[in-house]
C-alpha cells in the first residue's frame, strides 16, 4: 500500500478529526480524497505538522491528529523529546514511513534504511509507540482514537505517488475555516 | 520591579498562556520567570522553527503564544517565519536577546547582531529594541499591537538593557 491508499481508507475515521497534514504530496492527497474545514494543510515549512500538532493538543480539549512523513520527522528529530516531555493524551501522531521523501521524487530517507523512527521515539521517551503495517492503520488509528493515550503510530508501507492537483487555497482561508472548527468542537 | 518580572506581567496582561523558549545566558532569568508563572505553559523546544510551529499549533487552538530565543535564531527560522507565520497570517512576539551588541564578550555573536536588524527588515517584521531599563516599558503596547496585526514582531534586547550579560 502506498500512502494515498492509506489516507483513502483512513477517511471514515479523518473525516471529522482536527487533522494537521504534512507538506507536499500528503496535503494535496488528503484535500483531494477528503476536504474538510477541521484540516489544516501545510503549503510550505517542512517538518513542522508534529510541532504544530502538538501545540494544538495541548491548547484545546479535541482530539488532534497529525500526519507526517519520515523524511519530515527527520527534519525535525527534536520534535520527538518535545512530544515525549509535553504528554498531550488528545495527541496522535502518525508517521507515514514510506522509506523516501515522496514529494521530492522519491529519494531514500535514512529511515528506510537502518535508522528506526520507532526506536527513535521510544529512545526520546514516548510511551505509546506502535509500529504497524500499512494495512493495519485503519485499525491501529481506531484503537488510538478510542483511548485517551498520547499515541505514536509508525505505519510503514511502500513509496509511491499518485497524480494531484497543488492546493490553490488561501492559508489565510485554510486557517480561518480551521480555528472556526477548532472553536465549535470546543464548545 | 525586576525587568524580568515586567516582561512575564506583560505577558499575563496580554493573555499570552504559551511560551516557547530556547536557552540564553542573557534571558536565563526570565526564561525561569515563565517556568514558574503559573498563567503561562511553558514548553522548552529544541530549535527555533520547531518551537515557531508549537506556537502557530497554539494559537490555532485558541491560545496566544510567544517565543523567547536568540538572535541566531534568526538565520534558523526565516523560511518558517516567511512560509508559517506570516504565509497564514499568524501574531508571534519573538522576545530577543540580541547578543553581539556593546558588552559582548564573544565575538563569534557580532557576525550575527550585525546581520540581525538587516534581515528583519527585509522580511518585513516590525522590530523593537530595548537599550535603555525605561524601554521595557513599551512592552504592554508592542504586545497588543502583535494581536491586533497578526505579524511576527521582534523586541531585540540588548546586554545594556539586561545590565550585562
Amino acid at each position: 500500500m502506498i500512502r494515498s491508499e492509506i489516507l483513502k481508507e483512513l477517511k471514515p475515521l479523518l473525516s471529522d478529526q482536527l487533522v494537521v497534514c504534512n507538506i507536499g504530496l500528503p496535503s494535496q492527497e488528503l484535500h483531494m480524497i477528503d476536504d474538510q474545514p477541521t484540516n489544516f494543510y501545510m503549503l510550505g515549512t517542512m517538518g513542522l505538522a508534529s510541532s504544530i500538532g502538538l501545540g494544538l493538543a495541548l491548547s484545546q480539549k479535541e482530539k488532534v491528529i497529525a500526519i507526517d512523513g519520515d523524511g519530515s520527522v527527520l527534519t525535525n528529530l527534536g520534535t520527538l523529546p518535545t512530544i515525549a516531555n509535553n504528554v498531550a493524551d488528545n495527541f496522535i501522531l502518525l508517521i507515514i514511513d514510506n522509506g523516501s521523501y515522496g514529494s521530492t521524487g522519491d529519494q531514500p530517507t535514512y529511515a528506510g534504511k537502518k535508522t528506526s523512527l520507532t526506536d527513535v521515539a521510544k529512545a526520546c521517551g514516548c510511551e505509546n509507540v506502535v509500529e504497524c503495517r500499512a494495512e493495519n492503520t485503519l485499525d491501529v488509528m481506531k484503537k488510538a482514537l478510542e483511548g485517551n493515550q498520547m499515541t505514536i503510530i509508525v505505519c510503514k508501507c511502500e513509496s509511491g505517488n499518485v497524480k494531484v492537483p497543488v492546493i490553490t487555497m488561501d492559508p489565510v482561508v485554510i486557517r480561518d475555516r480551521f480555528m472556526k472548527e477548532v472553536i465549535s468542537k470546543n464548545t | 520591579m525586576l525587568i524580568e518580572d515586567k516582561i512575564v506581567r506583560d505577558f499575563v496582561k496580554n493573555e499570552i498562556s504559551f511560551v516557547t523558549t530556547v536557552p540564553c545566558k542573557q534571558l536565563a532569568g526570565v526564561i525561569e520567570k515563565i517556568e514558574d508563572s503559573k498563567d503561562i505553559y511553558h514548553i522548552p523546544s529544541n530549535k527555533e522553527d520547531e518551537g515557531m510551529g508549537l506556537c502557530a499549533g497554539a494559537y490555532l487552538g485558541g491560545k496566544r503564544p510567544a517565543i523567547i530565543m536568540q538572535n541566531t535564531a534568526i538565520g534558523v527560522t526565516i523560511n518558517t517565519l516567511v512560509t508559517l507565520t506570516q504565509f497564514y497570517r499568524m501574531p508571534l512576539p519573538m522576545l530577543i536577546s540580541y547578543r553581539g551588541e556593546l558588552g559582548e564578550p564573544v565575538a563569534c555573536q557580532v557576525e550575527m547582531a550585525v546581520h540581525t536588524k538587516a534581515l528583519l527588515n527585509q522580511l518585513n517584521i516590525p522590530t523593537y529594541h530595548f537599550h535603555k531599563e525605561g524601554d521595557v516599558e513599551e512592552l504592554d503596547k508592542i504586545l497588543q499591537y502583535t494581536f491586533m496585526c497578526n505579524k511576527p514582531v521582534a523586541i531585540l534586547t540588548d546586554a545594556t538593557f539586561w545590565k550585562g550579560y
